[in-house]
Order: structure tokens, then sequence, then C-alpha cells
């Protein structure tokens, strides 16, 4: 076929960066850094957004998409943001966190940012594992789950349940919009860039704290393939981190 | 600058943040701790009628992180505590000197290790000095022994946190928080709140490329660039370096102390002048960098040195470094936890005059 026969169907956001993400085969943070870049360009937003990075894979979130961006430490980029935030109220700001990063060492910097109201956006990407330091047990592990330090599996008894950040987000006062989705299939893939869309446009219009979690996967520290791994997250994490809306305040009256 | 005219009876925390808000400090992320609450208290009302923003963050490393967003956003921000909690805020001071964040950060230092008490102490000065978190970097640091002082070098403070990107430490002590003086505020002018921010983040604009502040550097030499970067940065503030002087031009004896036991120990030495014997003071006024060409200047025309802290020998450290080609110093500590007076100096102070 010549070049002039080709149609382009699917091109690269403008607020994502030309370059090869330095990402494992099968993961998907390149799957959630696109939805985060066509939602800054559908809506519009990329000269007054400000991205906080955390610590983990995902640290290099700013390689990759062309806005402003500050470093957080460990666990802490809720507690930047809501910084962030509150110097510069007319920026959209959004945090982009991994499990052991938000829900571990990070448990107190995301729980009072939502309950607080911020008007900042979390996206939260939980593959059940520590990817950037080797694949140690995360917060969000499953039960029966090998890690580097679960080496017989997850154990309730000895390690503790794994713990759903939706639902605890969702609880929360200052929370204007909580969901959970999946990147594991097209169909879930658009889903969650609902969810997204949705806390973007909480903060857009100054309503409140945004939380989205993604189910992702993470090939390597799961040691599977990529097939195997989407395989995992349907048919073991979806049923123990089920997906759906868990707030929204647009349907129930908002927050104060 | 312009004088007003007023007169005010204010506390050493109240001045601290009367001083930030004249600075146009816009942001203040604070957690209680004794004996610095004061400081929060004023600024949760202040700070909000001056068109900024109060955070009580749920800790003190959430309330130094806020601080380092909006710092990184290139707003004029503050926060204040007392060493339990100063300890927990090191981990955002690492990164704010490593991103090169402007920032201040004020200690009211209370007794320690540990939990210790909440009355004054000194026992901060090498967290303070030293760069109290992980790696290779120094901070700013003030120690102002008056309640003005404390006033004036706030507005300072935020000056030179921007002009070389770099949290600010205000090291004070229960006394001087605790403590009322008459002050006069005075605003400093032309203060250019967005102005040299060519770094900051505020929203990537379609002609320049997009800003970023990190501290993570892995590529190869990267990281050491940036330390020798910073390091050249905190050897030129040598020029910055500051301390009061008092009767050392004919003094045999020079007492080397700071903030409040800088300013006990004044009195002591006013004293013994009165008795006609010759004891000077050296205070230092910035901790970091410290005045040791000043202090080596005196100790090159023969002087000898009592350094007299409110801890166990920490900047006596400093004063040996300084004059340590020529001279050395004795030392007193006062325990933490022990309340100084000028009275309980006499008697050190008269035994190395003596050469005891």
């Amino acid at each position: 076929m010549s070049e002039m026969n080709e149609k382009l169907v699917f091109d690269r956001p403008d607020s994502i960066i030309d370059r090869a993400t330095h990402y494992c085969p099968g993961c998907h943070h390149g799957i959630a850094h696109r939805l985060v870049g066509e939602l800054i360009d559908e809506l519009g937003i990329q000269d007054k957004t400000l991205a906080v990075a955390s610590i983990g894979c995902s640290v290099f979130l700013y390689n990759y998409i062309d806005v402003d961006a500050v470093e957080a430490p460990h666990g802490r980029a809720p507690a930047v943001a809501t910084g962030v935030k509150r110097s510069r109220p007319d920026n959209f700001v959004f945090t982009y966190q991994g499990d052991g990063d938000l829900a571990s060492i990070g448990m107190a910097e995301i729980m009072h940012a939502a309950n607080r109201g911020e008007k900042i956006c979390v996206i939260f990407v939980n593959n059940t594992v520590y990817g950037m330091t080797g694949g140690q047990m995360a917060p969000t592990t499953l039960i029966g789950q090998r890690t580097t330090t679960t080496p017989a599996g997850r154990c309730v008894t000895h390690e503790g349940a794994p713990i759903r950040m939706t639902e605890i987000i969702a609880s929360l006062g200052g929370t204007a919009f909580a969901a959970r989705g999946s990147l594991d299939s097209v169909k879930n893939i658009r889903k969650a860039k609902k969810y997204m869309k949705k806390a973007f446009e909480f903060q857009l219009n100054n309503t409140g704290f945004g939380f989205v979690e993604l189910l992702a996967g993470c090939p390597t520290n799961w040691k599977m393939t990529p097939l195997q791994a989407n395989e995992r997250l349907q048919n073991e994490m979806i049923p123990y981190f089920p997906l759906g809306v868990y707030k929204d305040v647009s349907e129930e009256g908002g927050v104060c | 600058m312009t004088k007003q005219p007023e007169r005010i009876f204010v506390k050493g925390n109240e001045a601290i943040a009367r001083g930030a808000l004249a600075a146009k400090c816009k942001c203040f992320f604070g957690y209680p701790i004794t004996p610095q609450n004061d400081i929060p208290e004023f600024m949760s009302s202040a700070i909000i009628k001056a068109g900024g923003d109060f955070v009580q963050a749920e800790s003190e490393v959430a309330a130094a992180n806020m601080l380092l967003g909006a710092g990184a956003a290139g707003v004029r921000a503050m926060t204040s505590s007392s060493s339990p909690g100063m300890s927990l805020k090191q981990e955002a001071i690492s990164y704010m000197a490593g991103s090169e964040i402007p920032a201040v950060i004020v200690n009211m230092n209370r007794g320690g290790p540990g939990l210790g008490d909440i009355g004054p102490a000194q026992g901060d000065y090498f967290q303070s000095t030293r760069g109290g978190g992980h790696g290779d970097y120094r901070h700013f640091t003030f120690g102002p022994g008056t309640v003005q002082e404390a006033y004036d070098l706030t507005i300072r403070a935020f000056d030179i946190a921007f002009e070389h990107r770099t949290p600010v430490l205000i090291l004070g002590d229960a006394i001087l928080g605790q403590m009322k003086e008459p002050i006069t505020p005075w605003e400093p002018e032309n203060i250019d709140e967005e102005g040299g921010r060519d770094w900051a983040i505020m929203g990537k604009t379609a002609d320049r490329e997009k800003r970023l502040v990190k501290s993570l550097f892995l590529l190869e030499g990267e990281l050491a660039g940036q330390n020798k970067h910073l390091q050249a940065k905190y050897d030129a503030w040598t020029d910055l370096a500051e301390a009061e002087q008092f009767e050392t031009e004919d003094a045999d004896l020079i007492i080397c102390a700071y903030g409040s036991i800088g300013r006990i120990a004044k009195t002591a030495v006013r004293k013994f002048r009165k008795e006609g014997k010759k004891v000077g003071l050296f205070r230092p006024i910035t901790l970091y960098p410290f005045p040791a060409a000043e202090l080596k200047a005196l100790a090159e025309q023969g002087k000898r040195f009592l350094t007299i802290e409110h801890n166990l020998g920490q900047m006596l450290e400093d004063v040996r470094l300084s004059i340590r080609t020529v001279a050395d110093s004795d030392f007193y500590p006062i325990y933490p936890g022990n309340l100084p007076t000028p009275d309980e100096l006499e008697e050190p102070i008269l035994n190395c005059l003596e050469g005891k």
C-alpha cells in the first residue's frame, strides 16, 4: 500500500511527548499516561496543568507528558499537590501514584487530602506490587500472591488483607468523585477514561477531590507474559477490586 | 524600606508571622507543636485576611511537603515547627534543597533528644546548619536574638530563599518565641512576587519548554554535576555571613553565643564591663553560613574565646573550625532542661578570664 492510501486513525496526543517510554513490555502505565494525555488535549488544559509525580516506576511520568511538573517524595504527592493547588488555585493539578506510594507510605497524605476536599485529581495505578524496587509486597497485594517479601504468598493473618483504596476514599467527606477502572481490555480502558474525565471535570468545576483507581498489570514482577497478566487482572484482581463508580456528588448533591 | 511609626508589643512567634506577612507570604502550612503554636494560630486568620491561604496539615511531614509544592509553584510560603516536628520535616527539606525550591521554615527549638521538654534549648544547631536530612546539602540559617530581629530576619529569609532558590531556616527557641517585646514593624518595598521565577511550575505556555522541578538525577555524572552546582552555591554564601560584635575591640575574652543565649550573654558582658573587665560578645546572626572570617580576625588579634550554648557543644565545632589555625575556644554548656540566667554565666566567664 502506498503512503497516499494510508489513513491515520490513531495519533499521539499533543500533550504526550514523542519518545519511547522506559516501561516494561505489557506494563499498563503507557496506557494510563495516554489517557491522561488524551484528556488534557480534549479538555484543552495543557497550559494550565501541573503534574505531581510520585515515587516508583511512574516517577518518570514527567518525561512523557508535556506539562509543567514537580517531583514529590515517597507517598507525599497529595500534600505536594495541596501546596501547588493552594498557591495556584486557577491551575489544574493532578498526582499520579502507584499502590506502594499511595496506599502504604502515603496513606495519611491521600486520606487527608481527600477529606479536606482538595481540588486536585489523583490517578492511582494499582498493580498489587512494588514495581521499581523489584516486586515486594504492596498493601494491595492479593491473598496468596507471591512477592519477593511474601515468598510463600500473602497471608491474611500475617500481612493483613489487601486494602481497597477507592472504597475508603469514597467514604470521605471531601471526595467529589471516586471510581475504579481497569486497563486490561479496550472496553474497560474506555470506561476508565470516562471516570478520569469526570474526575478532571470536577476539579475544573471547582467541586472537590477526584480519585480514579486504575487496575494495571506488572508482568515483570508477576513473572508472567503480558497476556497472562491481563488474564490475572480479569480473573483475580477485578473480583477483589470491583470496578465502577463509588462516589459521584453530581448524583448525590455535592460536597460542602 | 519605609519605617512605620507605630510600635507593637508582640511575642517572638507573632513577630515572625507578621514578618512573613510583610514579606508577602501567600501560603502557610502548619501543625501544632509547643512552643511555636502562636505562629499557625496567628496565620490561620491573618494570612486569609491578607488574601493568602492557610492549611493545618495532618502532620509535620505533610506540612513540609505542602511547602515544597507551593515553593515549586514559585509562591512565597512558610511552615513552622519545633524540634520533634522539625525531624519529621527533614525529608521534604532535603528534597527542597535537592530540587532548589525556595521556602522559609521556622524552628523554635525545644529540649531534646526525643520528646525532651517544651522549654528552650539549642540542641538543633547541628540539624539546622549541617542539613538535617539525607544527602549533601546546606540551607541558609538565621539565628535571631531579639523579637525585632526575628521580624527583620523573617523578611530577609524570603528574599534569600528566592534569590538563591533554597530553603531558609529561622532557628529560634522557646525563649524567643514566647518572649514579648516592643517592635517596629516595617514593610519591604518592591517585592516582585512573580518575577525571577523562570524555573517555577505555573502552566506550560506555547512559547516555552515544560518546566520540571525535581531532585532525581540518574544519568551518569548528572547527580555529581548537581552536587557540584549546589556546593558552589553554598560556598558563595560565605559573603553573606553576618555577626553582631559587642565590646569586642579591646576585649581579652570573647564570648561566642547565638540567639537567646547570645542575648543573655550580652547582659553578663555588660555587667563585667561595668566592673572594668575586658569581655566582649561575638553573636553569629547567620548560623549557616557561619561568620568564620570575622571570628578568625578576632583570633588573630590574640583574643581568647569561650563558647556558651544551650546544648552540649555544637556551635563550638564551628567556632573551633573558624579559629583553629590561631586559637582555641573553651566551652560552657547549659544543659537542655535548665533555664539559663545572666548570673549563671558569670562564674564560667570569670574563670575563663582569669585563666582558671
